[in-house]
């Protein structure tokens, strides 16, 4: 109730109706939601190539059996399967809506978790100077009408990839969106409009701040399905993922101008014990691929027009540690979901788990760059010319790149 | 026992000789009302009221030169009162790991809740303990080193064990040798269990080892990798994958007490319920080894000494950790000169970290007005300095906890080992700053934790520069003076210091 007359009672209410009703045009309703995995998914049993029998010979305690097993993984096309803590989203896959990537990944060859996070961030691998994001640099040339939350960041910070001149937002705890702060008190709110009404660094976050928080709460009480975003709200939830999700796509189908999103998710760098069809890699993968499917299901009518990337900064070593673990790696997989993907279809170029086939001996190689996929799917994805794959990713080489879509034609 | 000891005395001596007792020569803008204002937001967590004229009156220089020496400063009883209560604080790694374990062993519904009590508890008096210590101490200094210090060395409190072991890591391992010399901080924070169990050294064995059940075990890079790329030479630094690999084979076998039970079994020793350092020589690789163009004798837990001796003595660890002391102290991009010449120190003096921060403190760049009041404040420098200039000490800290959550840096929860970011691009956000002026609204107050407090205005304003900026000045003159505290709280003259 509260919260209602807090936002009958916000001044922008005439203004985010008008981002509505002009943001109509198809090229303008495109969504991207990126989620990245920090600490290096082991991709290897994530879309597992149980058909090459050197996976087991690898992993003698950690591989993921083969389908029909107990606990065995999901075909996908007779040679890769899916984890089988990822049977939510086989439904997206039989649809022919989700697609992998697999062996692709960054061309720099670190193994630092943080390097390698920037560069996919930042778009520029080996570049680390390169302060912007390419997911900010999208959202400078992105057709349509922009407001101060066309992207959203989910967390207390700006990730690199969504960091730059853009005006992004971000939500560090989504479930008290409609809760009111103590700025919001009448009198306190005009106060700090006072002091920060200029066009300073904190002045532009301060008024940044108060437009898409109204914006976002406005997208979060709208519609009809409120009783059932208030009963998952007050539920108890093992993991955030599923329920920071579904908060999203809530948002995206009332807010049409709601465009750019990015989820981080960790726990994934298991150096030990990661399990195999069950443990702590199983544990982590399922309230990934449940998010997903509430991602899918809850953006409704605008799936159609929503694309959904998960990346990790780089795989994890063939071979099985001393531990039960796997250590930093280089190739992994890449994962693509949306209603214009040509899903049902793991792409990349197998290289072979044969040690010499090996990046060093010890790693997946890297046969995809992971910008000749995203910079094509993403332009296209968002009705964006061919020329402005250089504004994501301005260092690939203009000439003798294959790029290659994965949306269909 | 022994060891333990060992850790207490070797620190305090090394204070004692190191370069801290020498009078610092500052420029002259240092002894001036901004200068101590300046050395108290940068050297510590900002003035409480009074203390910038207390500073000014000892003179800057000596109020420096006695935060140089903390072991020289007693602690007030308001702060000693307040750790005393908490009692795990005082018991030993073991005393707490065995009772957690023994909880966690209880599986029926009371017993995990008492699990779970205990663990909260002892993680809220940790976190309560790093509060207080920065609110309430006099060795502020120190106290802002071992914020850098322990997020260089960062632990991750959602772990496993180091639930109950963060807190034992700051207080063994990272506050007594802040500054002392880098090498002993390095083994300090090598041989705590803590680190071994956080980032899986504990289990690094040699290929091929068995473990206690008989399973064929085997190398793990994790800790060698972070130790190379994060506490010492920096990602840049000049190491290889095959220096990873050759480090973590000297690494075999340096892990927990508890790991060697059947050794310490076979040799008829008592049982003792123990998770110090161990060093297993059943998982060691003997091996010789090849560590950044250097051989390494196979030889045992010496390797992991001479290890340490040239990880520590690598001029690519002075530059790497001359760049994060100045970043977090001075300038979010450090003057370059400033990074070289902290470097030069660190080279020159063996690795001796007072004389790193003199060198620093002594610079020209650290008092240029282009340095003043123009460091963004990470979330717990701006919470924690908020109440101490508006002098609110609460009782309950679990509303403070829960504003570092929601801004971000919830003290040791930052889950990767690289620790929170020390520049404003990391902290300056929309969400952020709503939250930072809520924070400001409820101080401002008096009304926080279901405690009341008299907060004033005119006391908070001499945490402030003497001349405001404009829009502060202007919007304090328009503004319901009820609100004044706040508006001072959450202005830009103080969320920059």
């Amino acid at each position: 109730m509260q919260r209602r007359q807090f936002l009958a009672t916000t001044l922008l209410l005439p203004l985010a109706g008008a981002w509505v009703a002009r943001a109509a045009e198809p090229a303008d309703q495109k969504r991207l939601i990126v989620v990245f995995l920090r600490g290096a998914v082991d991709g290897l049993n994530v879309v597992v190539p149980y058909g090459d029998d050197r996976y087991y010979d690898n992993r003698r305690s950690i591989a993921v059996k083969n389908p029909g097993k107990d606990n065995g993984a999901l075909d996908l096309d007779r040679h890769f399967g899916l984890h089988p803590a990822l049977a939510s989203v086989m439904p997206l896959w039989q649809k022919g809506e989700l697609a992998f990537v697999h062996a692709s990944g960054s061309p720099d060859p670190t193994r630092s978790h943080f390097d390698a996070q920037l560069f996919m961030e930042n778009g520029t691998p080996g570049r680390a100077a390169n302060p912007d994001g390419w997911m900010n640099r999208l959202l400078g040339v992105m057709p349509g009408v922009k407001t101060p939350s066309s992207a959203i960041a989910f967390g207390p910070q700006i990730p690199r990839i969504l960091s730059g001149p853009q005006t992004v937002a971000n939500l560090s705890n989504a479930n008290d969106i409609g809760r009111q702060l103590p700025i919001d008190k009448p009198g306190v709110s005009e106060a700090f409009a006072k002091l920060y009404g200029g066009n300073d660094a904190l002045s532009r976050t301060y008024q940044d701040s108060q437009q898409s928080r109204q914006q976002m709460q406005m997208a979060d009480a709208a519609g009809d399905d409120k009783e059932q975003m208030a009963a998952n709200a007050g539920a108890p939830l093992p993991n955030g993922f599923p329920t920071d999700a579904a908060r999203l796509a809530h948002m995206m189908r009332q807010d049409p101008t709601i465009r750019l999103a990015f989820f981080q998710l960790g726990g994934w760098d298991t150096h030990i014990n990661q399990g195999a069809g069950e443990g702590q890699l199983a544990n982590r993968l399922k309230p990934l691929g449940e998010g997903l499917a509430a991602l899918a299901k809850g953006l409704g009518p605008v799936y159609k027009d929503s694309l959904i990337v998960v990346m990790s900064e780089f795989g994890r070593t063939v071979h099985e540690n001393g531990n039960g673990g796997t250590d930093h790696g280089h190739g992994n997989v890449m994962w693509l979901l949306g209603g214009e993907v040509a899903g049902g279809k793991v792409y990349g170029n197998w290289p072979g788990l044969a040690t010499d086939q090996l990046y060093q001996q010890r790693d997946l190689a890297v046969t995809t760059d992971f910008r000749t996929i995203l910079g094509p799917t993403v332009t296209r994805h968002l009705r964006l010319p061919d020329t402005q794959i250089a504004t994501l990713f301005p260092d690939l080489p203009a000439n003798g790149t294959a790029f290659s879509s994965v949306l269909r034609a | 026992m022994m060891m333990k000891r060992l850790i207490l005395i070797v620190p305090l001596f090394l204070l004692a000789t190191a370069a801290g007792a020498a009078s610092l020569s500052l420029p002259p803008e240092a002894e001036t009302r901004e200068g101590a204002l300046h050395a108290l937001n940068r050297l510590g967590f900002g003035p409480r009221p009074g203390e910038v004229d207390q500073v000014m009156a000892m003179g800057v220089g000596n109020w420096i030169t006695r935060q140089l020496q903390p072991q020289t400063i007693p602690e007030p009883m308001a702060l000693t009162a307040r750790l005393d209560s908490m009692s795990s604080l005082a018991a030993t790694d073991s005393e707490l790991i065995n009772h957690e374990t023994m909880l966690r062993k209880d599986k029926s519904d009371s017993g995990e809740a008492a699990h779970r009590d205990y663990n909260r508890t002892v993680l809220y008096e940790a976190q309560a303990s790093r509060i207080d210590r920065a609110l309430l101490s006099d060795r502020q200094l120190q106290e802002a080193l071992v914020g850098f210090w322990y997020n260089h060395f960062n632990v991750f409190r959602g772990k496993g064990y180091d639930t109950v072991w963060v807190g034992k890591f700051e207080n063994e391992a990272i506050r007594p040798y802040v500054l002392g010399n880098f090498r002993l901080l390095l083994e300090a924070t090598a041989r705590h269990p803590a680190m071994l169990y956080y980032l899986d050294n504990w289990q690094n064995s040699a290929a091929g080892s068995r473990g206690r059940k008989g399973e064929e075990i085997g190398l793990n890079e994790n800790y060698a990798r972070e130790l190379m790329e994060l506490h010492t030479l920096g990602v840049n630094g000049g190491y290889t994958q095959k220096d990873v690999t050759e480090l973590a084979r000297i690494l075999t076998g340096w892990g927990l007490r508890d790991r060697a039970e059947p050794m310490r079994q076979a040799f008829g020793m008592q049982r003792q319920a123990d998770f110090s350092l161990v060093f297993d020589i059943s998982r060691h690789d003997y091996g010789d080894k090849v560590l950044l163009g250097q051989t390494i004798k196979g030889e045992g837990w010496r390797e992991v000494e001479r290890a340490l001796d040239i990880l520590a003595a690598s001029p690519a660890t002075a530059k790497h950790l001359a760049f994060q002391l100045a970043q977090y102290f001075v300038a979010d991009e450090p003057d370059p000169h400033l990074v070289n010449s902290m470097a030069t120190a660190y080279m020159r003096s063996g690795g001796n970290l007072t004389a790193v921060m003199r060198a620093m403190i002594e610079s020209p760049v650290f008092w240029a007005p282009s340095t003043m009041g123009h460091k963004f404040k990470t979330p717990f420098e701006y919470t924690v300095s908020a109440m101490r200039a508006a002098s609110v000490m609460p009782e309950n800290l679990q509303p403070v906890m829960g504003v570092l959550n929601q801004l971000g840096q919830p003290i040791y929860g930052h889950e990767t080992p690289d620790g929170y970011k020390q520049v404003e691009s990391a902290w300056l956000n929309p969400d952020a700053m709503a939250r930072r002026l809520s924070f400001a609204t409820t101080l401002g107050s008096g009304h926080i934790a279901g405690q009341n407090f008299t907060v004033d205005d005119a006391t908070i304003r001499t945490a402030l520069p003497a001349s405001l900026q404009p829009q502060t000045a202007t919007a304090l003159a328009q503004s319901d003076p009820q609100l004044r505290s706040a508006l001072l709280l959450g202005s830009p003259d103080f969320m920059y210091r």
